[in-house]
């Protein structure tokens, strides 16, 4: 397996619901790709489709086995790819999806988990939620793909990065919003690239961020496609709102330097995170049941086992993290069950596997 | 009605260099996925027409520009002269259109008028003939309302809000302002105070009873930043200006939107038939 290899984000303008003329513009993107030598290509999300489909989401979508998709199979034999389209699901359940191609073969499909649908964003209402964070084999080692809003949930690259995933991947159709004094980008452009470099040196992976450019309807998408290496540095930056071929060299070596500096991946302790987040999911959810509601059991509880007086607040947020009665007195008040212990022997078990 | 505008709340930024760069790609995109090269922007000699069609020249190059003059007999002739100046600094041509001939025909038969349908009148003529030109030369309309007008409802409906790309809708009074200085509109266009010229000596802030500068510190915190009622008032924002913008603001929904659709089918238009205009492109 190379260690060192040369990855480039397409950072491209889709015509909105003219797959043809997408399909024409990708191909253009792998010729030059191939030429230059290019190990793999990123095209962005959902940009052979184009992103504001609104009702076109039915009439664009791609099943895996179209036409269309054969012809990126077919080109991976010279370039391995990411690309982002609808799919067609064999239920008829559209989503949003990425997928890595190689050596003529569909090797991973990503489907959109984190569908935003709010303010600008109506994704949910039109597609539906893949349900799968997975890292996957490459000829150049294990990647992972996260789709625009994805990387916005920081369980999604945590999970990413403990599936063992080097080089997380993210086409991304990011709108232009937000303007600041001083800044030569709009405030949008900006988060994603304090994210990018905080996730690249936390979780010690290269972090292969494609944006599109472009306007649909006015919303303008920023571009600033970029390659940020696990300590934080750009290895590789496009220029905003302009299309632009993002290129840079990816050495995994720098993976394995920076995960001995700092070992932080080695020392994530996986069993406290799930039993942590089996006890949070266990717990009502906030907003689930009505403040006096919550009150009126909790006082009574306190009336049963103690005969005293509630604390204000207790039973009613119950967040504490104290000792193991304080934790059996909330669970009592929350009226929930803690997993068994064997449920949780079980989870503990599942990481030698 | 007074409005203190306090100093330490976060302030409407304006950025000139990015919201040009972003302005002149969106014009450049816009248009020519529609297949075409050019537009028609009417020229009013007021800071908004100026800094469109001075964005649209940098984008398209000025020779995918005309600017359209359409005075009417009453029209101020500052406005003219400052309607040419913008074309010298962009380098595109205009074309001069005396509306007076037309309206006064149609008001004729109308002699009781007040100006507020003349001038609503005046808007909608001139917004024929910027579509006439349009189609005769191969141009898309050009808008010019800003962010600060649409919000307020202060535009003619299917007059000067009428347009098929607009670069300043997003963009409070303010902004243009700062945007207008920074890409060259000249100095006493910017300076001046804005007016629709649709009577003589019509100023918009004497009409609205705020200016421009007021009402925009207050639009920003209640439109963008979302601040509550109770907010606003807290940073000193009168009872009586908030309510009053709020109003107006609410009040002038119905220009925003397109005319309402009674829906009998199970695919309405604009309701759930849902699709970009950029469709396909």
């Amino acid at each position: 397996m190379p260690t060192f290899f040369r990855i480039v984000a397409a950072q491209l303008t889709p015509r909105l619901g003219d797959v043809a003329a997408n399909l024409a513009l990708y191909e253009a993107e792998i010729e030059r790709a191939v030429r230059d030598g290019v190990d793999v290509l990123v095209f962005p999300e959902l940009s052979l489709t184009g992103y504001f489909l609104k009702d076109m989401v039915s009439e664009v979508a791609l099943r895996l086995e179209s036409a269309e998709v054969r012809r990126l199979r077919e080109a991976s034999r010279h370039v391995a790819l990411v690309a982002g389209f609808v799919e067609e699901a064999p239920d008829f359940r559209y989503y949003n999806s990425a997928v890595y191609f190689e050596d003529g073969e569909i090797r991973h499909v990503h489907r959109k988990v984190y569908l935003p649908t709010y303010g600008l964003f109506d994704e949910g209402r039109y597609l539906a939620r893949g349900n799968r964070i997975r890292s996957f084999p490459t000829k150049f080692g294990r990647f992972a793909i996260l789709i625009c809003e994805d990387l916005w949930h920081p369980s999604t690259i945590y999970i990413a990065a403990l599936d063992g995933a080097v080089v997380v991947v993210c086409p991304s159709s990011s709108p232009l919003r937000g303007i600041s004094d001083g800044a030569v980008q709009d405030d949008n452009a900006r988060y994603w690239e304090a994210l990018n470099r905080i996730y690249a040196q936390t979780y010690s992976v290269y972090l292969v961020y494609a944006n599109r450019v472009g306007f649909e309807d006015g919303v303008g998408f920023w571009g600033g496609s970029e390659i940020v290496a696990p300590d934080g540095t750009t290895v590789a930056k496009g220029p905003y709102y302009e299309p632009a071929t993002v290129g840079g060299e990816i050495d995994l070596a720098r993976v394995r330097h920076h995960r001995v500096i700092a070992p932080v991946i080695r020392d994530e302790d996986l069993d406290l995170t799930i039993n942590e987040l089996l006890r949070i999911r266990g717990r009502p959810r906030e907003g689930g049941e009505l403040p006096a509601e919550a009150l009126e059991k909790a006082h009574a509880e306190a009336r049963k086992t103690k005969g005293g007086e509630v604390r204000e607040g207790k039973g009613v947020e119950g967040r504490g993290t104290g000792s193991v009665e304080d934790r059996a007195e909330e669970d009592r008040a929350a009226g929930t069950t803690r997993p068994k212990p064997r449920a949780r022997r079980r989870v503990a078990a599942g990481r030698s596997k | 009605m007074t409005a203190h505008v306090p100093s330490v709340l976060p302030r409407i930024p304006t950025n000139p260099p990015l919201l040009r760069r972003i302005l002149t790609a969106f014009i450049r995109n816009e248009v020519r996925k529609v297949g075409v090269e050019r537009v028609v922007v009417g020229l009013s000699g007021g800071v908004d027409s100026s800094l469109s069609a001075l964005l649209a020249a940098e984008a398209l190059g000025p020779e995918n520009v005309l600017g359209l003059e359409m005075p009417y007999r009453t029209s101020s002739p500052e406005s003219l002269r400052h309607a040419d100046a913008v074309a010298r600094v962009g380098g595109f041509q205009v074309l001069r259109i005396d509306i007076t001939p037309q309206i006064d025909a149609y008001f004729e038969r109308f002699p009781d008028a007040d100006p507020v349908r003349r001038g609503n009148k005046m808007a909608r003529e001139r917004m024929t003939i910027l579509y006439d030109h349009s189609a005769r030369w191969k141009a898309l309309v050009l808008g010019t309302s800003n962010k600060t007008e649409l919000l307020l409802g202060y535009g003619t409906l299917h007059g000067d809000m009428a347009s098929a790309v607009n670069p300043l809708g997003d963009l409070y009074k303010t902004q243009v302002w700062a945007l207008a200085e920074a890409v060259g509109v000249p100095e006493e266009i910017v300076r001046k105070k804005p007016t629709a010229d649709l009577w003589v000596g019509q100023t918009d802030e004497a009409e609205l009873g705020f200016s421009y500068r007021e009402v925009d510190a207050l639009l920003y915190l209640m439109v963008d930043l979302r601040y509550t009622r109770e907010e606003l008032f807290r940073v000193g924002f009168s009872e009586a200006f908030v309510s009053r913008v709020a109003e107006m603001v609410k009040n002038s929904q119905f220009k925003r939107r397109l005319p309402v659709i009674a829906k009998v089918s199970h695919r309405t238009i604009d309701r759930d038939f849902r699709y970009a205009r950029d469709w396909g492109r």
